[in-house]
């Protein structure tokens, strides 16, 4: 008697659509809180500690941010990070808009240049990490090798030994891998945008520039705010690409906040401070987020009007 | 042990000598860790026996760094295998890449669980000592069979006269360079001195055959001749009581030097991670580095006959001595911790011990041609140093080399310090001029405070 009046409490209780809708909720919530939400405010909490590898810390307060702020490495690690991810996505996104406004034309072999761009975007980072250490490499990079026959330089190029090179070589490699994602999703961008538009204005006497201007681009900009989100997040929090070619170095030139995060946790046992470098990456991540969200979503631009 | 006995001779003497009667069919008895008679092994002095019982049914787990050379492996896994056929203990090893085992280490160390014993690097034990075993009577066993240790092994297994690790050896370094290049430099062998090493280099530039040392984030190669540099004249990152005093005139010293030196280096050193050097030296785009004995190895186990040649010009030296007057170089060591939690801390004492014992230790010390050199002075005898001349400059590791958190405590910071290549990074500020060397140092010190705060 007690179980049938149980399970006739049990199917009341799951006719109910608040309890049903919190239980299909249930799976995904438990995700979330488990394997985010959790390590987020771990991450956090460790920051505020003085946590070693292998040694619980304790509550030490901002210590570790007074510090990093103070330290030349961190501020150098800030420098780096800001330069890498606007100068890689700035180019991403030209070369990546430009590639999907050509592969959007009636190519021959449409579908064969559309796969093949994707290339670089499937290798494993760390294996054209690897191709591209040996194109820079000081001594036996490629690219010296062939310039220096052509006889347009008379020593090899220093790609990865000096500071400013290692940035720029490192953000060529970045924007080489990162093009790809970015062209398929503004290609995707672009076919949804109807021919019969382009058609109308075309009819009105708008010109090759105009269409693009007026046309394209307004339709183009959610997506664009999408991708372009998507890329900052991935260049800003690059590690692999970065571990691979130098670590960090010529004179920490082409350290991120990531790779330092990781060179003073894991290697150094500083837990607790390589943890406040990455919780200081927080700030910037959700102020690229805010932009694409409030200033490349306005419903009115989009729509060709004017902001208010 | 002379060297006539083959491995194989070694293999027949009996090293674990079950005592006979004391033990139950289905449990181990007692081990006598020296069943070894003193006519039988030259090098060992007659020494008290360490008696160990191992735990009934015990298993242990292993973990170490990833071998280097194959014949390491190879070798400890055959000598683990040995140790399990005498005593009936079964042992897994496993293998990590040799950066990934501290973290690991550290992490078994916090949470009480994982490997019986971890072969780790440097100062781990002194960074958990309480979690570790005492292994004094190992390490008392070994020391008075077989020659004694080397202080520097003393420094780094003991803390307050106590045996926390068991060291297993140091990963040797040593100058490599051309020898016809050398000569035709005008020089008969590589200067013991550090101003004549730096007229070796100026003049190696000059003829265009430079030298090369890694100043990029090369954990083993750069930390190994950055803080030879710095010490071989005077400079340290802390004194004897960890007070960091790298702002130091001795320090500036250095710099001036490396500035110096750096000038006739090859171009893209900056840039230089640890496998660097070995390809450019292989390549003949340097004449001279600091390595380990891979780049000889590399180049005389080669098929191709241009390396084989180049091998015959391969020669190793000494690091030059500085305005200090003593050999102040740095190496890798590595050392066998055996962790509170294990179940079975006798079994793996047992293991400990017979992994060192001459009939083990030896014949691995050989199959690793050179990578690895002895914590035991009675080793140094191995004929792996005297087979090949141009290996035994790399038999003398542990008898020279200075510990890395010279001349303060081992322990969190000095791991800390050199884990952020506070060192390293400074030499390369200075010795590129993107920084003075006051400012350099400056930096260092500050950075260098930070870890030795604790």
């Amino acid at each position: 008697m007690a179980s049938a009046g149980g399970a006739a409490q049990l199917s009341r209780l799951l006719d109910n659509r608040n309890v049903l809708g919190a239980l299909f909720m249930a799976p995904a919530a438990i995700l979330l809180l488990l394997f985010l939400t959790y390590p987020l405010g771990l991450g956090t909490w460790l920051g505020f500690t003085d946590a070693k590898i292998g040694r619980e810390g304790v509550f030490v307060g901002l210590d570790n941010y007074a510090y990093l702020i103070g330290d030349a490495v961190a501020q150098l690690s800030l420098f780096n990070t800001l330069v890498y991810t606007a100068i890689a996505s700035v180019l991403k996104f030209v070369l990546g808009l430009w590639l999907a406004l050509l592969l959007n034309r009636n190519l021959p072999f449409k579908s064969f240049f559309r796969a093949v761009i994707l290339l670089p975007y499937i290798v494993p980072t760390a294996l054209s990490a690897i191709a591209f250490w040996w194109l820079y490499d000081a001594q036996f990079s490629v690219l010296s090798w062939v310039l220096t026959k052509l006889g347009w330089i008379d020593h090899y190029i220093d790609f990865l030994g000096d500071p400013w090179n290692a940035r720029w070589s490192t953000i060529a490699a970045n924007v080489w891998r990162g093009v790809p994602f970015v062209a398929i999703c503004l290609l995707a961008g672009l076919q949804t945008i109807s021919p019969s538009l382009h058609e109308a204005a075309a009819l009105d006497g708008a010109t090759a520039t105009q269409r693009f201007r007026h046309v394209t681009l307004p339709l183009l900009t959610p997506i664009i705010a999408v991708v372009m989100t998507f890329s900052v997040l991935f260049t800003f929090t690059d590690f692999q690409l970065i571990y691979v070619l130098t670590r960090g170095g010529p004179l920490n030139a082409t350290h991120l906040m990531a790779t330092l995060s990781f060179q003073r946790a894991i290697p150094g046992g500083a837990l607790g401070e390589g943890a406040a470098l990455a919780t200081l990456m927080i700030p910037f991540l959700l102020s690229a987020i805010l932009f694409s969200y409030f200033g490349l979503q306005r419903r009115a631009w989009q729509q060709g009007g004017k902001d208010q | 042990m002379t060297q006539e006995q083959s491995p194989r001779d070694q293999q027949r003497r009996g090293f674990l000598q079950t005592t006979a009667g004391l033990a139950g069919a289905s449990s181990i008895g007692p081990v006598t860790l020296a069943g070894l008679s003193s006519e039988a092994n030259a090098q060992s002095k007659p020494a008290e026996a360490l008696k160990i019982t191992p735990e009934k049914g015990a298993r242990l787990r292993v973990l170490r760094w990833k071998r280097f050379v194959q014949g390491d492996e190879d070798l400890w896994t055959a000598n683990t295998k040995k140790f399990t056929e005498k005593t009936g203990i079964e042992v897994r090893v496993d293998n990590e890449g040799w950066e990934d085992v501290r973290p690991k280490a550290a992490v078994a160390a916090n949470i009480g669980s994982g490997p019986d014993i971890i072969i780790g690097w440097f100062d781990d034990p002194h960074q958990y000592p309480d979690k570790l075993v005492d292994v004094t009577d190992v390490a008392t066993y070994l020391g008075n069979r077989y020659g004694g240790w080397y202080d520097l092994s003393r420094r780094y297994g003991t803390r307050n006269n106590k045996w926390i690790a068991i060291p297993l050896g140091v990963i040797g370094n040593a100058i490599v360079y051309r020898e016809s290049h050398v000569r035709d430099a005008g020089f008969d062998s590589v200067p013991k001195d550090t101003a004549g090493f730096l007229k070796l280099c100026q003049a190696l530039k000059a003829k265009g055959t430079p030298p090369g040392f890694a100043l990029g984030k090369a954990v083993g190669d750069g930390n190994n001749w950055a803080h030879w540099l710095l010490w071989s004249h005077g400079g340290k990152l802390v004194d004897e009581k960890g007070n960091v005093i790298v702002n130091s005139p001795e320090t500036i010293a250095a710099l001036e030097y490396a500035k110096q030196l750096y000038e006739t280096f090859v171009p893209g050193t900056l840039g230089w991670l640890d496998p660097n050097n070995n390809k450019a030296f292989l390549d003949g785009q340097i004449s001279l580095t600091a390595n380990g004995i891979s780049v000889y190895y590399a180049a005389k186990n080669s098929p191709e006959p241009r390396l084989q040649e180049l091998a015959k010009d391969i020669n190793h030296a000494r690091f030059p001595i500085g305005p200090v007057g003593k050999p102040t170089e740095l190496m890798q060591v590595t050392q066998m911790m055996l962790f509170k939690h294990s179940k079975f801390p006798n079994a793996a004492k047992a293991y400990l011990a017979f992994m060192m014992d001459a009939d083990q230790y030896n014949p691995w010390m050989q199959a690793a041609i050179g990578y690895v050199s002895q914590p035991l002075k009675a080793y140094e005898s191995n004929p792996v140093w005297t087979s090949d001349p141009k290996h035994t400059v790399y038999r003398d590791g542990a008898k020279i080399m200075l510990d890395h958190g010279h001349a303060g405590p081992l322990g969190l910071a000095s791991a800390s310090a050199m884990a952020d290549y506070i060192v390293l990074d400074m030499i390369a500020e200075a010795a590129s001029g993107s920084k003075s060397p006051k400012e350099a140092a400056e930096r260092a010190q500050k950075r260098a405070e930070r870890y030795y705060k604790l």
